[in-house]
């Protein structure tokens, strides 16, 4: 075979293999999206589900969801953001940052389950929360962390070195040339980051699973008082939340609709990510050219 | 009369300065603090297996046959292990090639159309949540490997096909970082000599970026193994080593999933299950020094 014809079969291959890997991604967000929306209504988003009848809702759960969410990143941002300050400007290069950056490194491959297991052991029954919010957001928080450290690093490292030692010639500290030089300039690469961070927390479910609890106490959304045990706001009640009730109607569904339920549920994961990734892209890009004059 | 004024803001700048340093000192020792407190409280969980249960740990390692509840009391773990790393193995069987086509294509052959279209697409594909795979593995793959195989149709094979798409994108987005930082000179050279693009291709870009791309693959086998209810969901969970790939069978994971909820805190099974999540911890730390040896190599 001369090397012209093996080169144009390589090319075929390697095109057609391409074009297979999209069609198999457009046919599973096509059959997500198809199979879910046909289910989707505002009854079927608002309305509580159901054990063993059909026509049950997600209403509960995507609260839950969005909640748990907020609750995860007022924790995970001012910490992530702190670490990894202190990973990229004021860690010394020694052995023992490199030590951190193996250990920052560590956590973040450690499986989702395994997150989960830790605060079942420690949150939930040594510190006491009990299956509820708290204790999933703090899970969460571990399982964010790194990668919040990661995005972090990576803003204040794209920011011009002259930009940074201008701001040090005129005598400001270095804190404050962090917070209001660096942070505003690397604003579009960390917000961007945190919004796929917060994608990637919306769809967890294995560190949950321990941690917020499979089920979800009748809420009373006319009560508002976070203490209330019925009230949608109280961060120590167990949580059941969109990813979770997924998973446990698809393994343990009694509803005779259990099939169309988690098809509508999921579609509502996959759009709200796909949200998430679409207002991050267009964020990135709009702030990028909003500080930097760029066309 | 300068002197005193600058005396005076100097004060305000150090405890700025100060507030700064111990403020991200709290956050990366907190860090710090959780990493070691999650590696002691899983070891010490699973070593009371040993420890306090008396269980033996090569028992454990090479047992066929799991009945915490029987009689007498069985902690084999061979299935579980058995089953966690043939499908990582395989789903990185399936998506490594796949991925470093996809990575080609984006990079040789349509950078414009692939960096525009493709590579989006694969990105977003890393965002989907992994109940959804599952769930769509369960409703898609699942009757479609019962009605073409023998068998139910859950098992291996239906397990890393879930797996190879989840892990599609981490092995593609290294690889094409990697291809793509490859100097130019070299291919230069290549196709200057008469080389065509395939020659190209696999004499020069394919030995010189192997270590990265061997990276993204070990990251995603390192992603797959410790994957939980997506495998949990197609796999059958059948406690034993399958004949077939179309037989139901376990994973580590999915054993901790399915049995932590119904096992007291304190007892033999229960602690046996922590053991199961103390052989995921340590492999996923084996996986991260894998990584590291590599990029260490792939730097040369």
């Amino acid at each position: 075979m001369s090397a012209k014809t093996a080169n144009k079969i390589a090319t075929s291959v390697i095109v057609a293999v391409s074009g297979l890997i999209v069609l198999v991604l457009a046919g599973l967000l096509g059959y997500i999206l198809v199979r879910g929306l046909g289910h989707l209504s505002f009854d079927f988003l608002t309305s509580a589900p159901e054990t063993i009848r059909r026509g049950g809702g997600i209403g509960p759960q995507l609260f839950n969801s969005v909640f748990l969410l907020f609750l995860t990143m007022i924790i995970t941002i001012p910490l992530g953001l702190g670490a990894g300050i202190y990973m990229s400007e004021y860690a010394p290069a020694n052995k023992v940052t490199n030590g951190i950056r193996l250990i920052v490194e560590v956590l973040s491959s450690v499986p989702s389950i395994i997150v989960g297991l830790f605060g079942l052991l420690v949150l939930v029954n040594l510190f006491g929360f009990g299956f509820s919010l708290f204790a999933g957001a703090l899970a969460l928080t571990v399982f964010n962390l790194p990668l919040m450290v990661r995005i972090t690093e990576q803003g204040l490292r794209s920011v011009p070195r002259e930009q940074k030692e201008a701001s040090l010639a005129l005598g400001l500290s270095k804190w404050k040339t962090i917070t209001s030089v660096m942070l505003p300039i690397s604003m579009p690469v960390i917000l961007t980051g945190t919004i796929l961070a917060a994608g990637r927390v919306f769809g967890e479910a294995a560190a949950l699973l321990f941690t917020a609890g499979m089920s979800s106490p009748r809420l009373d959304f006319t009560d508002w008082n976070p203490f209330s045990p019925f009230s949608p706001l109280n961060p120590f009640r167990p949580a059941e939340t969109l990813a979770v009730h997924i998973w446990k109607i698809n393994s343990e569904g009694l509803a005779p609709d259990a099939k169309e339920i988690a098809a509508g549920a999921s579609a509502v994961l996959v759009i709200t990510v796909l949200a998430f990734n679409f207002s991050a892209r267009w964020l990135g890009r709009y702030l990028y050219r909003k500080f930097t004059a760029i066309k | 009369m300068a002197q005193p004024l600058e005396r005076q803001q100097a004060k305000p700048h150090l405890a700025e300065e100060w507030v700064g340093k111990v403020y991200t000192l709290l956050c990366i020792a907190f860090l710090i603090l959780t990493i070691f407190s999650l590696v002691y409280f899983v070891a010490s969980k699973g070593l009371s297996t040993f420890f306090v249960n008396g269980v033996n740990v090569i028992d454990l390692l090479t047992g066929l046959k799991w009945a915490p509840e029987g009689e007498p009391r069985l902690f084999g773990a061979l299935p579980f292990i058995f089953g966690s790393f043939s499908t990582s193995l395989l789903a990185a069987a399936i998506a490594a090639p796949l991925g470093f086509c996809a990575s080609v294509f984006m990079v040789e052959i349509a950078p414009k159309f692939g960096r525009q279209y493709l590579q989006p697409v694969i990105e977003l594909l890393a965002g989907i949540p992994s109940v959804v795979y599952g769930f769509v593995g369960l409703s898609v793959i699942v009757p479609f490997f019962r009605d073409v195989f023998p068998g139910q149709g859950v098992g291996i094979a239906a397990g890393s096909v879930v797996l190879s798409i989840m892990i599609l994108p981490t092995i593609t987005t290294i690889a094409t970082d990697a291809l793509a930082a490859l100097p130019k000179g070299l291919k230069e050279g290549s196709y200057a000599l008469g080389a065509t693009r395939w020659q190209t291709i696999y004499r020069i870009v394919l030995p010189t970026t192997l270590p990265a791309l061997m990276t993204g693959i070990v990251l995603g086998i390192a992603r797959a193994f410790g994957e939980a209810l997506a495998v949990q969901m197609v796999i059958g969970n059948a406690p034993h080593i399958p004949r077939s790939l179309f037989e139901s069978a376990s994973t580590l994971t999915s054993a901790i999933t399915l049995s932590m909820g119904n096992t007291a805190m304190g007892t033999v099974a229960n602690n046996a299950l922590w053991s199961l999540a103390l052989i995921l911890m340590l492999m996923t730390f084996v996986f991260v020094f894998i990584v590291r040896w590599l990029e260490r190599r792939s730097k040369i």
